[in-house]
């Protein structure tokens, strides 16, 4: 059974001149962790982002009934230590569309309440049968805890302020679907593209995954947001990564943009006034149809109808939300099918824009 | 006790200038000689030959947690004076957040007392304000007369300028240095790693630099107010190069402040959490590679008194948690010396005996602890026998030491100790 001590940092750096002082990324990088798991943005290669989408499209055009065969009674826990119902439902979805048992363990289930250790409770679920663990947590890094201490596949569903990979890859699909690229995925297969990421960006998982995910095939971010809530160094979180303060100006550039839901008590505790954040940073009609007619809206979710968004651009034309959440069934079952070593394999034809029916019946 | 005679070694003794080749004798716990080579007689002595080795006054480490009272499974001072000695320590410092809290003569006398099995010598430092609660002075006098020398409340800042004017003032009468964890904690809260870009890719809430010098600056200046008293104020674990330049222009003000700064602080910078890397989690954090290198700079230049490992036990159990829950701290008795060659001497060229001053005879000096990190008739048998070019691998589970939490597991280290001698008893000796 793998343990943290044992395997962390086995590969133990040299304390030789030129490499003491600097980060060991090898050394320091666990060894344990499964090669299914996905814990990172940052983690995924373009090839296998390449075959996530490929096999999110097999899997969601497939014949329900074979589909269910792919991992049929395979288990699958849903560790949720922050209540979830979107994130939750989907990857509990997505998992039951491939066959699989689910079980849920949240953050009401006694063992969690009587304290007991991210170690000792994932532990208990291999025990239990668990193949995968998917992790909510509101600690930032708890999907390495877990994944080095169980030695399981486990899937980040979303940890602290750090990281939403899941979510970025269904962002990443909606806006592939959106401006019609279907073929393969490089590093230039969003050149030209810009995504605005607006609002409360310090704080959301969300605005990390998609701004370390984008960039790599190209797109541009421009994060934007007060400085509160977006300090200047978070232009450092990865290359391609720009902050404009101007809402307006953001979205006279982009053809993305993707609002994030804001907290009405971080913005007290942070003395910003509400009305003053609608003003500058509000995703409305007026301001859309000035600066972005043709950009799609997206938000990961759950909105604030009112503060961040209105209820006329998130139901509106340009709105991508109910396909964003389309989406995530796709992209959770192809990553649960990554993580259970499920036969991947999928047909070497092109990804297609639209899905087209019964295509491997 | 028999006579111990070290012949043929390379003595470092700071203090005294001497630094060549001598024999040395230790008798009844005192160093009672010292010559040139093959002039001292043998007979009756235990004979250690030291040839090709370095023999130095034993290591002082004055920021130390033991854990006793209180938290024996993380620690005791038998356990923690066992890796001290196997580090090439002789004397260490408790710090007095046990539980309960040494702020106490009677903690003090029970931390000192026979029965704790101490390897080497131990002295307690007190608290400064009452359960280091930061609300009344603890009893200087009586605590230094059980054998307290120094207060603190480390962990904890002494926030309050008008309890922290009183307790310098208090110490000073009390000839004690208050030493301060310089944090301020107004800053911190919720924060486990240092502020910044690293922070902010991992969603860590950071520390800013400026709540460890803005404390120190606003010490300084409650210094500067009470400078009649010459008081002594000494910094904990100095991380930032805000706060050493702080302690630069106080001292040219002619004030009383001194400075430790830990190994890990010159060896590794924040990146070296990598992924959530528990045993790199402490406090102060690991900081930005421009704040190591100030500290190596500082170092260098002298601004820097002593290195001070803050060797800080934690079980297994509570490091192997989510990153922001993980308790702060990290061993460091058995490392220190190996990191401190490898990068101060080997790699930025300081001469082998400013290690030595560093690690022995400037952290006895900044906490007046008589007798000790000197080789001179009469001091205390404390002694140190190491191989400076020898290299060595660093293994945890190796550790004297009752907990493992450290992030240099499996580091090939530079000067491999073969001998600790502890008031003419011989305490450590490698196989
Ligand atoms: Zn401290």
């Amino acid at each position: 059974m793998p343990t943290k001590t044992q395997h962390r940092k086995s590969q133990a750096p040299r304390l030789e001149p030129k490499t003491i002082s600097l980060s060991h990324p090898d050394s320091l990088h666990p060894n344990s962790i499964h090669p299914g798991s996905l814990l990172s943005a940052a983690d995924l290669s373009i090839d296998k982002v390449e075959s996530i989408l490929r096999l999110a499209d097999v899997l969601e055009k497939e014949d329900a009934l074979r589909r269910d065969k792919r991992l049929f009674k395979r288990r699958v826990s849903l560790l949720f230590y922050e209540s979830s119902t979107r994130t939750r439902t989907s990857f509990e979805l997505a998992a039951k569309a491939l066959g699989a048992d689910t079980s849920l363990v949240s953050a009401q289930s006694s063992s969690i309440e009587k304290g007991e250790s991210l170690k000792d409770t994932g532990i208990t679920l291999r025990a239990l049968g668990a193949e995968c663990i998917i992790l909510r947590s509101p600690y930032s890094g708890a999907p390495y805890l877990l994944a080095e201490t169980t030695g399981l596949p486990i899937l980040n569903a979303g940890d602290g302020m750090h990281e939403h990979p899941s979510q970025a890859l269904l962002d990443l699909r909606t806006i592939l679907a959106h401006l019609e690229i279907g073929a393969k995925i490089t590093e230039t297969t969003l050149k030209g593209v810009t995504v605005t990421i607006c609002g409360d960006i310090f704080h959301s998982r969300v605005a990390r995954s998609n701004a370390l995910l984008l960039p790599r095939l190209g797109a541009r971010v421009v994060f934007c947001g007060p400085t509160p809530l977006l300090p200047e160094i978070a232009a450092q979180l990865g290359p391609n990564i720009v902050i404009e303060r101007d809402f307006d100006r953001a979205l006279a550039q982009s053809q993305i943009v993707m609002m994030l839901r804001i907290q009405a008590e971080r913005l007290a505790g942070l003395a910003l006034d509400l009305e003053e954040y609608k003003a500058r940073y509000q995703a409305n009609v007026d301001r859309v149809a000035a600066y972005a007619p043709k950009a799609l809206v997206m938000h990961p979710g759950p909105m604030i109808r009112g503060l961040e968004i209105t209820s006329e651009v998130a139901d509106g034309r340009q709105s991508a939300i109910a396909e964003q959440v389309r989406n995530g069934v796709a992209i959770r079952m192809a990553l649960i099918m990554r993580a259970l070593g499920g036969d991947t394999k999928v047909s070497t034809k092109s990804r297609s824009v639209s899905p087209k029916k019964g295509a491997s019946r | 006790m028999n006579p111990i005679l070290i012949r043929g070694g390379h003595v470092i003794d700071p203090a005294a200038g001497v630094d060549g080749p001598r024999d040395l004798l230790l008798v009844e716990g005192k160093v009672a000689a010292m010559d040139v080579p093959g002039k001292m007689k043998h007979a009756g002595t235990e004979v250690i030959d030291a040839k090709g080795l370095v023999v130095a006054p034993g290591l002082v480490d004055i920021h130390v947690h033991l854990r006793e009272p209180g938290q024996g499974y993380k620690e005791t001072i038998a356990t923690g004076t066992a890796a001290a000695a196997t580090g090439g320590f002789t004397t260490v410092c408790a710090m007095p957040n046990t539980i309960p809290v040494n702020d106490s003569a009677e903690t003090t006398r029970w931390m000192l007392a026979p029965e704790r099995g101490a390897a080497i010598r131990v002295f307690p430092i007190g608290a400064a304000t009452r359960g280091s609660l930061g609300e009344a002075l603890t009893e200087y006098g009586s605590l230094r007369a059980a054998g307290v020398v120094a207060v603190t409340d480390d962990g904890k800042p002494i926030l309050g300028d008008a309890i922290m004017r009183q307790a310098l003032v208090a110490a000073a009468r009390a000839n004690l240095p208050v030493i301060q964890h310089a944090e301020d904690t107004r800053l911190t809260g919720g924060c486990s790693m240092n502020a910044g870009p690293v922070a902010f890719r991992l969603g860590l809430r950071g520390m800013p630099t400026e709540a460890e010098s803005g404390l120190v600056e606003r010490d300084i200046r409650l210094l500067a107010e009470v400078k009649d008293s010459r008081a002594h104020l000494h910094i904990a674990h100095l991380s930032t190069k805000a706060a050493l330049d702080a302690v630069r222009r106080a001292r040219r003000n002619g004030l009383r402040v001194t400075c430790e700064v830990a190994p890990h602080h010159f060896v590794l910078n924040e990146e070296a959490i990598g992924n959530y890397d528990t045993r790199a989690k402490m406090n102060p954090p690991l900081r930005a590679e421009s704040d190591r290198v100030a500290v190596i700079e500082g170092i260098i230049d002298g601004s820097v008194d002593c290195i001070a490992t803050d060797h800080a036990p934690h079980a297994a159990h509570e490091k192997e948690q989510e990153f922001e829950r993980a308790p702060n701290g990290i061993t460091g008795l058995e490392s220190a010396l190996g990191l401190s060659i490898a990068v101060l001497h080997v790699r930025h060229k300081l001469p082998l005996s400013r290690v030595i001053a560093l690690l022995s005879t400037q952290p006895a000096a900044v906490l007046g602890l008589k007798g000790r990190g000197i080789l001179s008739v009469g001091s205390a048998a404390d002694a140190v026998i190491f191989d400076p070019a020898k290299k060595w691998t660093f293994q945890a589970r190796e550790s004297k030491s009752k907990s493992k939490n450290t992030p240099f597991d499996g580091w090939t280290m530079q000067g491999q100790i073969s001998m600790t001698i502890s008031e003419g008893r011989v305490v450590y000796r490698r196989n």
